[in-house]
């Protein structure tokens, strides 16, 4: 999930509805036995670490959107993985990304 | 009198002498402890009973107990020494039949029984009879079978539990929680064996469900197995068992919830299930438990509000993303058909993969309902030819008859 920091954008009220979407949205996925886990990742704190070793607070003000959490499905196909991400609520917002990618096997033929 | 004393005496005599014999020794402390009931009906019956019965037991299983170990020469030679030198050098027989000893004991050996060694079948079979005290009809009974099946499946899962050489202890601290998830299932197994039983016996039935929440309230006065997914459980049993005189009619039928008279849940089982539910609320680790028990709460709030849906319907979000099952996966689909409206619910009702499951028909009839009823009607039928009980096909042709 790609998308601002909602904390700066709107108000406590309106986080909570997405707080229910998204938890709605990950409600059905589970409930088609497709969850496998997810969590959501916290702006505060973020920090970016640069090759020159540079530490900056967050990606913010460069990029709009960053990764606000994932989520791991139980997908038979990317386009099985994708129908799901067409539900999550973040894309509400104009210009906010899902990026769906497999994850490697670790076995070396990923 | 007797068949009472055997209900709650024999589990306690069993787990007592086995623990002390070693569990490879199980069969012989289940004889004395039958034989001991046998003296007792033979007694009793010519001398009156005693005045207190049950201190009479004892005495007479700690005889017997104290004659076989003398008597078997084997076991002398063989176990004996280690007994002794297990007991810092005491020399002379005791068998300790004292509450503290008898209540470790039957803990021990729900340990002992619940182990992942033998299936969850044999563990409720055997659990209904070391730890409840059933007799092997009462087993057959509950799960529609003969005794000499439940005779074999005891049997064998004794064998492996002797050939695996399974201690009769409460497991080491850094493992509670592992063989606790075992035993808790087993537990929750027995209690849904008596809540959804297809056995018509309503006393065995009732006597399941009791005897799972007395199992469950030992671990809870235990305070090393006194840990918050234990009172979750219990907590969900009290929830559940409040409805036990409501969901079943005089004629053996099954009420569905919204037609219970809630004048016949129990106040006391609903006050004793909140209870336990605030005593699982420590700890850092949200179990299933914790989840089923607060949407079995949510339950026993009959009228509808949207925080309440909106409250099952997020504990099912949760509890799906930690355990998946279809009847919870049905349940969430029900919870945002009240809070989110039917439209949405029958979306995602039609991305449930349950094709061969009788109430996914049920559920997506209800959702069509006054919304599409010619669908609703096509659903129901199609519940109506999947269903397999009486009381289930019964259940569905009500909702046709409405429509």
């Amino acid at each position: 999930m790609r998308h601002e920091d909602g904390t700066k954008i709107a108000s406590p009220e309106q986080i909570q509805v997405w707080m229910k979407q998204t938890m709605d949205w990950i409600g059905g996925i589970a409930a088609q036995n497709k969850f496998s886990s997810g969590t959501g990742l916290l702006f505060d704190d973020a920090r970016v670490v640069r090759s020159t070793k540079v530490v900056t607070n967050g990606p913010f003000g460069e990029i709009k959107e960053t990764i606000g959490g994932f989520i791991v499905v139980k997908a038979d196909s990317v386009e099985e993985a994708v129908e799901f991400a067409k539900g999550c609520p973040v894309l509400q917002g104009e210009g906010n990304t899902m990026e769906v990618r497999r994850i490697a096997k670790n076995d070396g033929t990923h | 009198m007797i068949p009472n004393l055997f209900r709650t005496e024999y589990r306690k005599i069993v787990s007592v002498l086995c623990k002390r014999f070693g569990f490879g020794q199980i069969e012989i402390a289940e004889d004395i402890a039958s034989d001991t009931f046998l003296v007792a009906a033979q007694t009793w019956s010519m001398q009156g009973i005693p005045q207190n019965p049950i201190a009479w037991l004892y005495n007479v299983a700690k005889n017997k107990a104290k004659n076989y170990l003398q008597r078997d020469k084997t076991f002398e030679k063989k176990i004996a020494p280690e007994l002794k030198t297990n007991e810092r050098g005491e020399t002379e027989i005791e068998i300790d039949l004292s509450p503290q000893n008898i209540n470790d004991s039957q803990l021990q050996m729900m340990f002992t029984i619940c182990h992942p060694a033998i299936s969850p079948e044999a563990q409720i079979g055997l659990s209904l009879r070391i730890l409840c005290g059933f007799g092997i009809t009462e087993i057959a009974d509950a799960f529609l079978t003969n005794k000499e099946t439940i005779n074999k499946r005891l049997f064998r899962a004794k064998e492996k539990l002797r050939d695996e050489k399974i201690s009769i202890e409460i497991p080491a601290p850094s493992e509670i929680d592992k063989r606790l998830e075992t035993v808790l299932t087993t537990i929750y197994l027995l209690f849904n064996e008596g809540y959804y039983s297809v056995s018509q016996n309503q006393t065995i039935r009732k006597d399941l469900c009791f005897e799972a929440m007395r199992l469950c309230y030992m671990l809870v006065e235990n305070k090393y197995t006194n840990k918050p997914q234990v009172n979750a459980l219990l907590s969900l049993m009290c929830f559940h068992a409040s409805r036990f005189d409501a969901r079943i009619n005089k004629n053996g039928e099954t009420v569905l919830y919204e037609d219970q008279d809630t004048n016949l849940w129990n106040s006391d089982l609903v006050s004793k299930g909140g209870y336990f539910l605030n005593c699982a609320a420590s700890g850092d680790k949200l179990s299933k438990y914790h989840l089923e028990a607060a949407i079995a709460y949510w339950n026993t709030q009959k009228t509808d509000t949207q925080e309440k849906w909106e409250a099952v319907l997020q504990l099912h979000n949760r509890l799906l993303q930690i355990e998946y099952s279809p009847i919870a996966a049905l349940n969430r689909t029900y919870a945002l058909s009240k809070a989110n409206g039917k439209r949405e619910a029958i979306k995602e009702a039609e991305k449930l993969n349950l094709a061969d499951n009788h109430f996914y028909f049920t559920l997506l009839g209800e959702l069509y309902t006054n919304i599409d009823n010619y669908k609703a009607k096509q659903h129901f039928q199609r519940a109506l030819s999947l269903a397999k009980t009486e009381a289930d096909k019964q259940t569905i042709q009500k909702k046709i008859d409405k429509l």
